[in-house]
């Protein structure tokens, strides 16, 4: 497809602007002046609409079909949103309006937070990160000015090997030095290398609950244990929250401090660069250090609170991604406390019943694959597993079973491609086939072959059954005719861009 | 004839040439980690701790921390990598990242039979 550029004919224009009634006035001096003309494309308003129109046609998003993006939580983001965030009085607003013309949009950020509080319970929090990683990074901020403010310099972060690639990132980002606990077997942290690792040093230990295998952290009471003996903090990424909102809080597991991908978990659209929000929560201990804005409530209505003492200051311009988190409050309150537990457990029931489909033929290496359909059906049906945290933290029920996946599971082609030589990329080159997105694959890095699953609480039976049987078809096929596999997709625009070339020999501008 | 070879647990493998070891990844490394695109190495005259990591090997799948099987000061690193990096995909048994002037060797290090045993 041509570039937008590559269709530009000089002096084609959409529009004719009048002429300037404001006098020109010269900065020939100033040294601003640029040398060159800015190359923009000059299209007429045809070419820029079948241009763009061409381009969403090729693009695939959760409203075109399944997008079981394992970690990324695409589930669907309801129109009603939409509408909500399209508000007149939500978009025609300026942020340095006075906080009396601006009641409604300062009652949304304040409620936001005591609703997020409440899920999470945690004591406070701020709507200022932009996105998740930003989150993180704007904790460790609040982590490092935490043991300042004590006297103390604290260097390490404690970072599980089967974390988010941001976790160690951010860590770097605010200046601490990053060390990997190792998972056991069973992919759950080890506890004895967590206290081998614990000391002084520690200024704090980042876990996801359920990891990012899908599996519950079922020592976290011992690990939060372990961690406040030595007077570190518990941090607690939000990237997994939508398997256990509503149904316990991280803020009663232990964990001090911690981020929501509010673009995840709350429904506000993600992909394709964002925008996401990624709001901290902390206990109360951690209050003051909190990024400003913060918006209070009084009898007069809503209004801007003076900066905490020792706050970290301001991550990002004025307030957050305000319009993301609009759209998290509308989830919220359209779903109410019985439905955002519902979410979380439809999510565990699908990615427990995907598992248990899609592990008949390829290697689960935790979790589901134990259990047959009718098991995890029966376990979900009397309320044990499926959506109960209770089930992997060793319930009878769970014991009986042997233990389930949470909102994701991890599968491993490690066996199929000794067998046949296609790989855990090659099978999700070939769903995109079948009209799906392919999974998450090669994460965690903790599974060889790995590819990650998240159908999400928002996809039917049926669709769950379509993607299962699309799988067991190509990993039928692979055996039969694995060059067919390994040369998949045959019918998408793109099909297997040169990832090394990119890598190694990027071209970043025309 | 190369001189004796050790290998990592974590699959690096050290020469020990007298007092300078050279040190890279294992073939088998190299194929997990797949296709590379870029290799961070430390400086020249750096310190570096058997068992920790001292460089980071970035592949179209992930970023690896490279663990060093020697304690000792760089002594030379392998600077064809930072414009060649897929020289560890042809051939990562024969490349080296780093040459150290060792003072030490990590505990349990394995011959290539035991290493061979390791990988099944």
């Amino acid at each position: 497809m041509r570039l937008i550029f590559d269709k530009s004919v000089k002096d084609r224009a959409c529009v004719t602007l009048p002429a300037s009634e404001i006098p020109v006035y010269s900065v020939k001096n100033a040294g601003f002046l640029r040398i060159a003309a800015a190359e923009l494309p000059e299209v007429s308003e045809l070419d820029l609409v079948r241009h763009y129109d061409a381009l969403s046609a090729r693009a695939y998003g959760v409203d075109s079909g399944f997008y079981p993006l394992g970690s990324c939580t695409m589930k669907y983001n309801p129109k009603l949103h939409e509408s909500m965030a399209g508000l007149c009085g939500f978009t025609d607003i300026h942020p340095l309006q006075d906080e009396t013309t601006v009641q409604g949009a300062l009652e949304v950020v304040y409620l936001l937070t005591e609703y997020l509080k409440e899920i999470t319970g945690m004591d406070d929090g701020s709507l200022q990160p932009a996105a998740g990683a930003h989150g993180e990074f704007t904790s460790l901020l609040m982590t490092d000015a935490y043991f300042r403010s004590k006297g103390e310099r604290r260097k390490k972060i404690l970072v599980p090997d089967s974390a988010h690639g941001t976790n160690p990132a951010s860590a770097a980002m605010a200046g601490f030095s990053v060390v990997n606990i190792p998972s056991r077997r069973d992919g759950l942290v080890d506890l004895n290398a967590l206290r081998a690792e614990t000391d002084g040093g520690v200024a704090a230990l980042m876990l996801t609950n359920p990891n990012t295998l899908g599996l519950y952290e079922k020592n976290i009471a011992e690990i939060a244990e372990i961690i406040h003996a030595n007077d570190s903090l518990l941090y607690y990424d939000g990237a997994n929250l939508n398997a256990v909102m509503g149904k316990i809080r991280p803020g009663d597991m232990g964990f001090d401090i911690m981020h929501i991908n509010l673009h995840k978990t709350f429904s506000a659209p993600h992909g394709g660069g964002g925008p996401g929000s990624g709001p901290v929560l902390c206990k109360s201990f951690l209050r003051d250090f909190l990024p400003y804005p913060l918006v209070g409530a009084s009898e007069g209505g809503y209004g801007f609170l003076k900066p905490p003492k020792k706050s970290v200051g301001k991550v990002r311009s004025f307030y957050g991604n305000f319009l993301v988190a609009l759209k998290a409050f509308a989830y919220i309150i359209a779903l109410g406390r019985g439905g955002i537990r519902d979410a979380a457990e439809k999510a565990v029931l699908n990615a427990n019943y995907m598992c248990a489909l899609v592990s008949e033929f390829l290697e689960a290496p935790f979790g589901g694959a134990r259990m047959n359909k009718t098991e995890v059906s029966e376990c979900g049906g009397e309320g044990g597993c499926a959506g109960s945290f209770e089930c992997a933290a060793e319930s009878e029920k769970s014991k009986k079973f042997g233990g389930a996946c949470m909102h994701e599971f991890v599968v491993s082609a490690e066996k199929l491609k000794v067998d046949t030589g296609v790989s855990a990329l090659d099978i999700a080159k070939a769903l995109i086939d079948y009209g799906m997105h392919p999974p998450t694959v090669y994460f965690p890095l903790t599974v060889h072959e790995a590819l990650m699953f998240e159908p999400t609480e928002t996809e039917s039976k049926e669709t769950i059954d379509a993607a299962a049987a699309a799988l067991r078809e190509i990993v039928g096929e692979a055996a039969k005719n694995p060059e067919k596999i390994k040369n998949a997709p045959f019918t998408a625009h793109v099909g297997r861009p040169d990832e090394v070339k990119a890598a190694r020999k990027p071209v970043l501008a025309r | 004839m190369r001189k004796e070879l050790r290998f990592s647990a974590t699959h690096e493998w050290v020469e020990t040439d007298g007092g300078i070891a050279a040190v890279g990844v294992t073939d088998y490394a190299a194929e997990q980690m797949g296709d590379i695109v870029f290799v961070e190495l430390p400086e020249k005259g750096a310190k570096i701790f058997a068992g920790k990591p001292f460089a980071n090997i970035e592949s179209v799948k992930a970023v690896s921390e490279i663990f060093s099987p020697v304690t000792g000061i760089v002594a030379d690193i392998n600077e064809t990598l930072l414009d060649a990096p897929e020289a560890i995909n042809a051939d990562a048994q024969n490349v080296f990242i780093v040459k150290v002037k060792a003072e030490s060797y990590a505990d349990g290090l394995m011959s290539a039979d035991e290493y061979e045993k390791l990988k099944k």
